[in-house]
């Protein structure tokens, strides 16, 4: 599953790994909808650290579009809402 | 599923279906990465722009608060406790900005790095596709052709948005941070952190400079004196405990040195 964080790049992340990325994605999205910036700024940051720590890096040259795209570290939370589809950042396993 | 991807792929779809060859896709694309890495390259020499003057900026603000550091001591030394306590006062100030100062030039750096990198990101990607891009138009066929350029474009299109928005973010936060920068910058200019003798109407200000400019004969006698003092009556170190401190630290390896 290739992801890309907006602004630094793509990361091959092992499907397995979706249910975890999940949890921490819900975490993002509750945050968002109470609008409590502090708990947003730390989800994201959980769910940005988890995905740069399991994922290898996809090389610059490669030419593959992303299964999924995650805002970037700076983003607002208000910038994330925009983004935001119904299912969070990660989707729901189908 | 997918919802953000969508933004990119949308874009990328619209560009194929644009142009009656599609070969010409290809090079109208190129065209277009070849100008966003130039954008994207004008964009890190942007914030490198601000970041340096940021760095100047931090350098004369450290001058100044490093010289009223010195006024203080000279004023203190002539027993103008008053003036010393009104240089410490302005070298606060000048504190608080100057790690206003920081956090910018911090900021700026994270920018400047991030954009370097997203740069040689593209550019790499930019250099692949334009090797396929020149295999496609060698080896074209009408069956295949759709399939081939559509991969093609995959990747570089969404990491053309990336860089894109990655541009945009950096260009608005340089923004706002040169309308800052400007501002010290006109404070220097006016001479008001330049030096404590430049603040208009000041008596102090004045003082303090007088006593920079004459006290140095007085001061140097003073702590002559002190020293004098020191060696002769150790009943006034004893008054002063980082006097004896030092005095102890001094004594005790001749001491040890003796034996």
């Amino acid at each position: 599953m290739i992801v890309r964080i907006l602004g630094e790049g793509q990361l091959d992340v092992e499907d397995s790994e979706l249910d975890a990325l999940n949890t921490l994605d819900r975490a993002v999205e509750s945050a968002i909808e109470a609008g409590n910036e502090e708990q947003f700024r730390s989800a994201l940051d959980a769910l940005l650290g988890a995905v740069r720590q399991k994922g290898r890096r996809v090389p610059d040259d490669a030419l593959t579009d992303s299964d999924l795209i995650l805002p970037p570290a700076d983003a607002s939370l208000e910038e994330v809402r925009a983004l935001l589809g119904d299912e969070g950042l990660i989707p729901d396993p189908a | 599923m997918k919802r953000m991807s969508m933004i990119f792929k949308a874009k990328a779809t619209k560009a194929i279906d644009r142009a009656e060859d599609p070969r010409e896709t290809l090079d109208y694309s190129y065209q277009k990465q070849l100008e966003l890495l130039q954008k994207v390259r004008r964009g890190v020499a942007d914030v490198a722009t601000s970041r340096k003057r940021v760095e100047l900026q931090v350098a004369q603000l450290q001058q100044q608060g490093e010289k009223l550091h010195g006024q203080a001591q000279k004023a203190l030394g002539a027993g103008r406790e008053d003036l010393a306590r009104e240089a410490l006062t302005r070298r606060a100030g000048l504190d608080q900005q100057l790690s206003d100062l920081q956090t910018q030039h911090a900021a700026l750096q994270g920018e400047e790095e991030k954009l370097t990198l997203a740069s040689q990101r593209l550019q790499a990607k930019v250099e692949s596709f334009r090797t396929r891009k020149e295999t496609i138009k060698a080896t074209y066929t009408a069956a295949e052709a759709q399939t081939r350029i559509n991969e093609a474009f995959s990747g570089i299109s969404e990491e053309m948005g990336d860089v894109g928005m990655a541009v945009q973010r950096a260009e608005d936060k340089t923004a706002q941070m040169q309308a800052r920068a400007g501002a010290v910058d006109e404070l220097i200019a006016s001479g008001a952190l330049e030096d404590a003798s430049g603040m208009p109407n000041d008596d102090i200000a004045r003082e303090l400079n007088a006593l920079s400019a004459g006290s140095d004969v007085e001061s140097e006698l003073a702590s002559m004196k002190a020293q004098l003092g020191a060696g002769e009556a150790p009943k006034e170190l004893e008054e002063t405990g980082s006097g004896s401190t030092e005095q102890q630290t001094q004594a005790e390896p001749q001491r040890e040195e003796r034996p």
